[in-house]
């Protein structure tokens, strides 16, 4: 290695390691350690080395991307030409948004930051939210009606049987309760299907038109997230963006913080169909929403074709257990469901609930623990 | 250790795996030999059909060792990964005694022990390849199942051995090369990774992917594999699908097609055959309407 002609390799390769860290890789001492053993294995050989890295300090193919770099950075070499086609076809960075036309959504490219970037347009309106616009006593009556909320998961059937008051005979234990007696018949002991919390999904528009509701939303989502039910959190605008990690954290004040940091997108447009459709490439169809309750929290408001909307519900449809659409709008005194988009969703949704207020949010709650 | 050291260089493993008909590019060859040297499991991610399996049963046959697979699935735990007790033989085996009992005096305590014997073991997977090691164990889908799951396999990974209660511990003399994939359906935990090494499969060029068709259906002729591979590769840029065609589905195709008859591609045979490579209905009409330009090229 041309660099290495002032340190040791190992000097070299482990500030190497050190360096992608830094790029935001998670490299732990003990990948660092696998990572020499590895160059050590393969010899100080350029390609080598470079594989050999990569297969013990990334984690994702998110990592891979900054290792690229870094790699480029750190050897002086670009390894472009060695790079996969995946990386050549969908550029990973988010550099730039690309005109309309162009470029499409693709299921891969959006493991960068797991933000989905979706078709750009002119009116695109990129926007952090300002949660500051809160007083201190609104933030503090907001918790604690929030914290009276008590969520629970919607359960299915697991595959185990559990010890239980009714059902079938359960033969073993019958049999072993007649073992410990020395074989005396005794009393019949029975079983059924254990259930476990079913997974639920919930998608929060957070475009424009939605802008009143979507923070309420947020801290109900939060509600579900930070009790450590299995469920995944997304919001729609103009692109799709994962945010269960950022409201996993139990305050909720920080949570919202955080997840208005990963939004890019906060009260611009809609492209309901869209973002549904990515969601549904990316995660849906992989198993994210097999068999789960997926809530929808929008308005309906889609500026583009809505069939294209009706088309995603209906894929929705299929793979989800049980598909709730939560519109604000509908509580109020003569709403009709007449926006294109809703007219063409409304086929695919099992449960039509409105969420204006807390008492429909306790409503939601029931409705979905007992999907 | 042997099998570990079986190959000098990645270049090796790469020339063996192509004898099973197995084509891995120097990336993958380069970690998976690295995955062999250090004692490391594999970690294979990437899109649905791009050889993660299959990269498991050929190294199981480059290295002449029995290849154990564990299917994940939603709910999978220690009982159907590790070991069971078969309760209906136990039983049949006490009634057995106490007919024999009957004439005369038996040993309680050497009847309990019987009841705990190997004959009555049922190793899963992941004890069956600790027995049998040096062996391959293919966990496939990991992201499948739970978090749990997960955890405990973590263990068996950096322990190699098992601990049965009433038997005693199993421990596998030399570590299995176990080579672990993931749909990426959900985020793995980071403690598995990172006792993994890490690969991420891409979908093949047309280059490889033509010489992978070559090598795994030789009689279909070449220009029909390689009309095919061009359609399939052109399939895969459009953004649109649902589900783009993997590898096994050109194959699938290729050998489809050949079964029908066909030399070269043309719209009808192709537009007849097409369920095999495309199974989504909205994708069949998509690409039904794109064969006549991806043909023409």
């Amino acid at each position: 290695m041309s660099t290495a002609t002032a340190h040791a390799p190992d000097e070299v390769l482990l500030a190497f390691a050190r360096a992608v860290r830094a790029a935001g890789v998670a490299v732990t001492a003990d990948r660092e350690r696998t990572y020499l053993e590895a160059a050590a294995q393969v010899g100080l050989a350029e390609a080598q080395t470079y594989w050999a890295g990569r297969a013990t300090l990334c984690g994702s193919p998110a990592d891979l991307e900054r290792y690229d770099q870094v790699y480029a950075a750190w050897f002086g070499l670009d390894r472009v030409s060695r790079r996969s086609a995946r990386d050549r076809d969908h550029p990973l960075t988010q550099a730039s948004v690309e005109p309309a036309g162009t470029d499409g959504t693709g299921p891969v490219d959006v493991e960068e930051d797991e933000t989905v970037r979706a078709r750009a347009s002119a009116t695109e309106v990129l926007r952090h939210r300002d949660l500051a616009s809160l007083s201190a006593a609104e933030r503090a009556r907001l918790a604690t009606l929030f914290a009276s909320l008590r969520p629970r998961a919607p359960r299915r059937a697991a595959a185990r049987r559990a010890p239980a008051r009714r059902g079938a005979v359960d033969a073993r234990r019958t049999l072993r309760a007649q073992l410990r007696r020395f074989g005396e018949p005794a009393p019949l002991q029975w079983r059924r299907r254990a259930t476990r919390p079913r997974r639920l999904v919930l998608l929060v528009d957070v475009s424009g038109s939605m802008s009143g509701y979507a923070d309420a939303l947020l801290r109900l989502a939060h509600a579900y997230a930070a009790q450590g039910l299995p469920v995944e959190v997304f919001t729609l605008g103009t692109r799709l963006t994962h945010v269960t990690r950022a409201l996993r954290q139990r305050d909720p004040e920080r949570a919202l913080v955080a997840c208005g940091a990963v939004v890019p997108d906060w009260s611009g447009g809609t492209r309901l169909a869209q973002g549904l459709g990515a969601f549904l490439d990316r995660w849906g169809r992989r198993g994210m929403a097999r068999g789960a309750v997926v809530v929808v929290f929008s308005d309906g408001w889609e500026r583009e074709a809505p069939q294209a909307l009706g088309e995603q519900m209906r894929r929705l449809r299929g793979l989800a257990h049980r598909v709730v659409w939560v519109n604000p709008h509908r509580g109020k005194p003569g709403y009709l469901p007449v926006q294109q988009g809703i007219v063409a969703a409304l086929p695919y949704i099992d449960d039509f609930l409105a969420g204006h207020s807390m008492a429909t949010f306790e409503e939601l709650v029931e409705v979905v623990a007992h999907a | 250790m042997q099998a570990r050291e079986a190959f000098a260089s990645a270049g090796e493993l790469a020339e063996r795996l192509r004898g099973t008909g197995y084509l891995a590019d120097d990336a993958l060859a380069t970690v998976a030999w690295l995955a062999l040297r250090l004692e490391r499991p594999l970690l294979l991610e990437g899109e649905p059909g791009t050889g993660k399996t299959a990269l498991a049963e050929a190294v199981a046959q480059a290295l002449d060792l029995p290849l154990v697979r564990l299917q994940c699935y939603e709910g999978i735990d220690a009982t159907q990964a590790l070991y069971d007790w078969d309760f209906p033989r136990q039983i049949l085996h006490l009634r057995a005694v106490e007919a024999v009992a009957a004439q005369r005096t038996t040993d309680v305590a050497a009847v309990e022990d019987e009841l705990f014997d190997e004959r009555f073991l049922l190793a899963r997977p992941v004890l069956r390849a600790l027995r049998e090691s040096p062996a391959v164990l293919l966990v496939d889908e990991i992201d499948r199942a739970d978090d749990e799951f997960e955890a405990f396999l973590l263990e068996v990974l950096s322990t190699w051995q098992v601990t049965i209660p009433e038997l005693g511990t199993v421990s596998a003399a030399t570590p299995p090369i176990v080579v672990l994939t993931s749909n990426r359906t959900r985020e793995l935990h980071d403690a598995l990774k990172r006792r993994c090494l890490y690969h991420w499969i891409d979908h093949p060029g047309l280059e490889r992917e033509l010489q992978i068709v070559r090598t795994r259906a030789p009689h279909v002729s070449h220009t029909l594999a390689e009309q095919v591979v061009t359609v399939v590769q052109g399939l895969r840029t459009d953004r649109e699908l649902v589900k783009p065609p993997g590898v096994a589905e050109t194959l699938d195709w290729a050998r489809a097609l050949h079964e029908l008859g066909a030399r070269d591609l043309d719209l009808e045979t192709a537009a007849a055959s097409l369920g095999v490579a495309v199974k989504y209905r909205e994708d069949a009409e998509r690409v039904r309407a794109a064969l006549d330009r991806l043909l023409a090229r």
